[in-house]
């Protein structure tokens, strides 16, 4: 009472809230204008040469050209003076003038490589500093034509769209079982997706580590994930308060599937990234192993959606349009991949797609609860791990 | 191409002088110094294409590529001829000029009769660039890299007058006969003033010049690989007594640099600018004598090489001798070694010398004659 007293005779009382929350940030402001104007009185001069940090983000190789497009993710500007490949120097076009923090050039180097062979870039900077970009094995980056793309579009049906549609059939079968035995089906839909969501923060681990560091790295994944896990929780939370009318078991089932749907649909957007970079730097075979190999891990996929539907079908339309959400994003991802491959991007959607899963795995586990109200009992837990088996072992026949 | 054709046919025909500087500006140069001597006698309609191809790019190295020649020079690894050119003014010196630059010093006659020659040098800090846009942070005797070349006559006396302006110790150490106390070696001649030199000291190295030859000289203070690959070292020529026949003397002095300190170079050179000598042709006139005075002060590689193209030299090992002991096209020296090439050249035309050790040569040790 006395502290309240004291705050209403302040001179301060009679402004209005907002401005007072203003004033701390004008302060800030102008602390911080002064501090730049007058160059940080009383730091003295930085001490050391520039530290000089380049990331190569992109290689893209043409016939008698090689093209490299760099960030400078270090703290200082780079000037790139000189190019070699292969200790030899070389002629190259762009990035004449020093490249600022975070900003980003494309290098044109004129050079005759040979197909199947490693080459090494040297960048020598003004002040000598280089810095290397190795290219492990030389294959003629694809064009980007109608072609191509028709191509990535072909794959991202082959490995998304197809699988996920074939195992979306169980759902007849999924109708007619016992209860238990779709309890058991949730459970193996959580050792899929457990997996799944393993999967891509380690990729995405691994691929952050391979561009520029300046944008986050390998945070990037986490905060991708965080972002997704919370905005579907959001969206979750959204529908669930707009269907409060409609609480019938079909209507949590619709909207429990196409929460697994975009999960999945997340996380085959990172998958077809992966195919799309790989093809387009020429690590990728594109047999018919590779398809195979992916039918068979993301047919499960499909099940995983239409394990919640077992209490009411929906339609025709809505089947295909839950498939394509969950698939469609691998033909998106492809293209990505392979036309404008960027680490940090890629990690971030990695991550995306990871909290996507996390979330619809807490989505699931209530339906995996049996009539005593446990999540793992000794016939979930078999359902999990046979999951995490299923996709561990047809893991296996693919690599990217 | 057909109006392509005829232009370098009727250039081939009408004989070798016109193939000069200007009429190849723009990076055909290698292709076209080659292109009189082939041009009768090989099928070359492929050939005319990749030359004339490299001139339409303009140096700038694209459209050759279907041609497989990618550089300005034709076929050869180099800096872009139409990029910016290092920056000579800023450097305070110019291989161009270096390569002709030998510094007689001063001289007096003592009251024995004998010749006194002197010089002054001074060792300071100071970035260079080494290759376009490429900076190093070297030390340097009199403002430059190579330092000045010392050029005497057998049986004078010597006198150099070093003061230390850098901020590190440093000392010269001549190749050469001399007593210990003159050696620049630190710990030894400490008591008459000489051995180490410290920023701000001086000390005059006094002997006698012998024996005739191409020698250096180089800082010995430690450690050494430093000093020398920092750019402290430079030739130092003694002439015999009844000197050398009249020649266009040049003197190389092969080196190279380590930008980014990981004990390796980054760039390699004769006269530490790479590729100065493509970018900048040396000038010589066809049959008169050139005599080199080579010398490689190359750090971290094991060794070094010179070969020149379409000729054979003579060659004076440490040109202690004045008969040569061999008559080659490419020789191999070890750090520190050094040797004396005379050689004519019978034709006009562009000729490349670079180290045969080719990943120097593609790494900036590659330059040319230009006979006229």
């Amino acid at each position: 009472m006395e502290a309240r007293g004291a705050a209403e005779r302040s001179p301060l009382a009679g402004l209005p809230a907002w401005v007072l929350g203003l004033v701390p940030l004008a302060l800030i402001a102008a602390a911080v204008a002064a501090f730049a104007l007058f160059g940080g009185p009383g730091l003295g001069e930085r001490t050391g040469p520039p530290v000089e940090e380049v990331a190569v983000e992109r290689t893209v190789l043409h016939p008698g050209e090689i093209e490299l497009t760099i960030r400078n993710d270090g703290p200082d500007s780079v000037t790139i003076a000189q190019v070699a490949v292969n200790d030899a120097y070389v002629n190259f076009s762009g990035a004449q003038q020093a490249i600022g923090r975070l900003g980003s050039e494309t290098l044109t180097i004129a050079y005759p490589w040979i197909e199947g062979e490693a080459y090494r870039i040297s960048m020598l900077t003004s002040t000598g500093a280089t810095i290397d970009h190795e290219i492990p094995v030389a294959v003629e980056t694809p064009e980007a034509d109608a072609g191509f793309f028709g191509l990535m579009a072909l794959l991202g049906v082959y490995v998304g769209v197809i699988p996920v549609a074939l195992g979306m059939l169980w759902l007849p079968f999924v109708r007619r079982i016992d209860r238990r035995w779709i309890r058991l089906l949730m459970a193996l839909t959580v050792g899929l997706l457990a997996f799944l969501a393993i999967d891509a923060t380690l990729e995405g681990i691994d691929t952050a580590a391979e561009g520029a560091q300046a944008f986050g790295g390998a945070s990037l994944v986490f905060i991708g994930a965080l972002a997704s896990y919370l905005a579907l929780s959001g969206v979750d939370s959204y529908m669930r308060s707009r269907g409060e009318g409609d609480r019938a078991q079909g209507a949590a089932g619709t909207h429990l599937a196409l929460l697994v749907a975009i999960g999945i649909g997340l996380h085959n957007l990172g998958e077809g990234l992966a195919i799309g970079s790989a093809y387009a730097v020429g690590a990728l075979a594109l047999g018919a192993f590779l398809v195979i190999g992916f039918a068979i891990h993301n047919t499960t996929e499909g099940l995983a959606i239409v394990a919640p539907l077992s209490e009411r079908p929906p339609g025709v339309g809505r089947l295909a349009g839950l498939g394509l959400i969950a698939g469609a994003p691998a033909i998106l991802g492809a293209f990505i991949g392979a036309a404008a491959f960027n680490s940090s991007l890629a990690a971030l959607l990695l991550g995306v797609g990871a909290g996507a899963i996390v979330q619809v795995i807490q989505q699931l586990l209530p339906a995996v609860r049996d009539e005593q109200g446990r999540t793992l009992y000794p016939l979930s837990v078999a359902g999990m791990l046979a999951g995490l088996a299923i996709l561990f072992a047809t893991g296996l026949l693919v690599s990217v | 191409m057909d109006e392509q054709r005829k232009q370098s046919k009727s250039a081939g025909t009408e004989g070798d002088r016109r193939f000069n500087r200007r009429r190849l500006i723009g990076g055909a140069a290698a292709a076209g110094a080659a292109l009189p001597v082939l041009h009768e006698v090989i099928p070359h309609a492929g050939l005319h294409h990749a030359v004339e191809g490299a001139k339409a790019s303009g140096g700038s190295g694209q459209g050759a590529s279907t041609n497989g020649h990618h550089m300005p020079g034709g076929t050869h690894t180099g800096f872009d001829s139409s990029a910016r050119d290092v920056n000579h003014a800023a450097n305070g010196f110019d291989p161009s000029e270096i390569v002709r630059d030998l510094d007689w010093g001063k001289t007096r006659r003592l009251a024995s009769g004998r010749v006194l020659r002197e010089w002054e040098i001074v060792a300071t800090d100071k970035e260079i660039e080494v290759a376009p846009g490429v900076h190093y942070p070297a030390w340097v005797y009199n403002g430059r890299v190579p330092g000045p070349t010392l050029r005497c006559r057998e049986g004078e006396r010597l006198r150099i007058r070093f003061g230390n302006g850098s901020s590190h110790p440093h000392t010269i150490h001549f190749h050469g006969i001399h007593p210990a106390a003159m050696d620049g070696m630190p710990g030894v001649g400490e008591g008459i003033g000489g051995g180490q030199i410290p920023t701000g000291g001086s000390f005059t190295y006094e002997f006698d010049a012998a024996p005739f030859g191409m020698h250096h000289y180089h800082c010995h203070a430690s450690p050494l690989s430093a000093h020398i690959a920092k750019g402290l070292y430079g030739a130092f020529i003694v002439d015999p007594r009844r000197g050398r026949k009249d020649a266009d003397e040049l003197v190389m002095v092969m080196n190279g640099f380590d930008t980014n300190f990981d004990n390796a170079n980054e760039v390699y050179a004769v006269n530490t600018v790479g590729f100065h000598y493509q970018r900048h042709p040396i000038r010589v006139k066809r049959g008169e004598l050139v005599r080199i005075y080579l010398l490689n002060i190359l750090e971290f590689d094991q060794i070094n090489s010179f070969h020149v193209h379409a000729n054979f030299f003579h060659y004076y090992p440490t040109g202690t001798s004045l008969e040569p002991s061999e008559y080659t096209d490419t020789i191999v020296q070890g750090q520190g070694q050094r040797g004396i090439l005379e050689l004519r050249f019978p034709y006009e035309g562009m000729y490349m010398f670079h180290a045969h050790k080719t990943e120097f040569a593609e790494l900036g040790w590659l330059g040319f004659f230009e006979v006229v």
